[in-house]
């Protein structure tokens, strides 16, 4: 049955103090995106609902977001459409943890750091730690996610997201491949690569980033990073509803070498 | 169910209704001010027929918890034709360039249209169909609606030169 009480607390010791008066029977929302359709699609709903703020469209419009977290920018502006962009935040993306998030690949190759709140006090987590399966985060049930950090250095690092759908709008990726990529001339100084849908939770792959460490921005070597990449050491795409999983390891391979030459731009 | 009362701004008028925390701005806007332009499709936002202008931007008033409306601004078809029930340049636009086969999707996809021209007066065809991708229509095939957008948005530019 849906039935709830909305709470729109103007402070962060009013949510602990509904968060802890309600406990498991309360939830948080942000834009809602995700627990309002959860609710109606379920026909149940929590007894509580905690009101919390910050948009995908935001980040969309902002420029040093653009120039700076390319990467970011580009999942944060293929999240659902404008309507859900305008609504839907960062935060419910990331907490919501679906194994598809937009943001999360990005997140990954910047390495973020969730600061979480609960009334005891405040913990940062690296997002690499921070899911530990489809819809399931280290995020205890009284924490708040109050800030996202990036470390300001990883603005020199060169950036991009690839979101693989059936259609350009409205979709899920099948797969999510994001890659930073840090030049010292055309030497490889360092690099991150995040992988989503290929595995319970959206995934670094070490293994591909230590393999580019040193080595020349070249063709055979961003071909080679492919086919580590969509080794089964590094992911294990599974079959589901939008594409089998053979396909999946396929657009890895393909994919890699695509994305971090469109990081280093036109 | 309990009541909570909400004061907000609809279509220009400053308003006030007593609503269940759990009804969506759609269920609101439909039942309570009888405003049937925004309508109902999927109640989960995939497909844009509710979409109404809230502070400016467009959203899906379906899974939009009402009480989060609390002294914002909203706009919904209704209130786009001037007092004198002048039609605004969209809505001409839309009945000249047939960007209207069954209607259905008409309101969501024109209050889309509008938040994009607030925002940007001559949108390029590439940013009027990222503006309609959370809008579907199943009859006109799109081509028609981009033209009328894109003609509003011409027509809007001479008005002002
Ligand atoms: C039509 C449609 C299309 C979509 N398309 C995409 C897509 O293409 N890609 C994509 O990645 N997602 C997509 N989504 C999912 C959704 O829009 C995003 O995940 C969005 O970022 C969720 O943000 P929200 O603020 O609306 O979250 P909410 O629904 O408010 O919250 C989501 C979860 O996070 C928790 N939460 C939120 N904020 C906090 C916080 N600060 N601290 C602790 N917990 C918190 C909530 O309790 C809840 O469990 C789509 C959704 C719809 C309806
Ligand atoms: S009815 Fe709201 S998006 Fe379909
Ligand atoms: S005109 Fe019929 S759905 Fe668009």
């Amino acid at each position: 049955m849906i039935n709830y009480e909305y709470f729109k607390p103007e402070s962060l010791d009013e949510v602990f103090e509904l968060m802890q008066q309600y406990g498991s029977r309360a939830a948080l929302v942000a834009g809602g995106t995700d627990v309002m359709v959860f609710i109606k699609q379920s026909n149940h709903s929590p007894e509580v609902l905690i009101s919390l703020l910050a948009t995908h469209r935001m980040l969309e419009q902002s420029k040093m977001v653009k120039n700076d977290l390319t990467a970011l920018h580009q999942g944060a502006s293929q999240v659902g459409s404008v309507q859900v962009r305008n609504v839907g935040t960062l935060g419910g993306n990331i907490c919501n943890a679906a194994p598809s998030a937009d943001t999360a690949g990005p997140l990954l190759i910047l390495d973020a750091v969730m600061v979480l709140q609960s009334p005891e006090g405040q913990r940062r987590v690296p997002i690499e730690q921070f899911f530990i399966g489809p819809s399931e985060t280290v995020k205890k049930d009284d924490e708040v996610l109050v800030e996202i950090e990036i470390p300001a250095e990883m603005s020199r690092f060169k950036t991009a997201y690839c979101k693989h759908a059936r259609r350009q709008a409205m979709n899920l990726p099948i797969i999510g491949v994001s890659v930073g990529v840090l030049l010292e001339g055309d030497v490889i100084a360092d690099s991150r690569i995040a992988l989503t849908v290929v595995a319970p939770t959206p995934i670094r792959v070490p293994q591909v980033e230590a393999f580019l460490k040193g080595k020349p921005f070249e063709e055979a070597v961003l071909n080679e990073a492919g086919e580590i990449a969509s080794s089964p050491e590094c992911c294990m795409p599974r079959d589901s509803v939008r594409c089998e999983g053979w396909y999946r390891e396929e657009m890895v391979r393909v994919l890699i070498p695509r994305v971090a030459r469109a990081a280093l731009g036109p | 169910m309990k009541k909570t009362s909400i004061s907000f701004i609809l279509n220009g008028d400053n308003v006030t209704a007593e609503v269940p925390a759990t009804w969506t701005l759609l269920k609101t806007l439909r039942e309570i001010f009888e405003l049937t332009g925004a309508k109902e499709g999927c109640g989960v936002g995939e497909c844009g027929a509710c979409t109404v202008i809230v502070d400016g931007d467009a959203v899906n008033a379906c899974i939009y918890p009402v009480l989060e409306i609390e002294g914002r601004q909203v706009a919904t078809i209704e209130g786009l034709a001037d007092k004198d029930g002048n039609l605004d340049a969209l809505q001409t636009a839309f009945l000249e360039n047939n960007g209207v086969q069954c209607g259905f999707c008409t309101s969501g996809m024109i209050m889309s249209a509008k938040s994009l021209l607030n925002e940007k007066s001559r949108p390029s065809e590439d940013e009027i169909r990222t503006a309609i991708a959370g809008n579907i229509c199943r009859c006109t095939g799109y081509v028609q609606i981009v033209e009328s957008i894109d003609m509003a948005a011409n027509k809007n530019e001479k008005m002002r030169t």
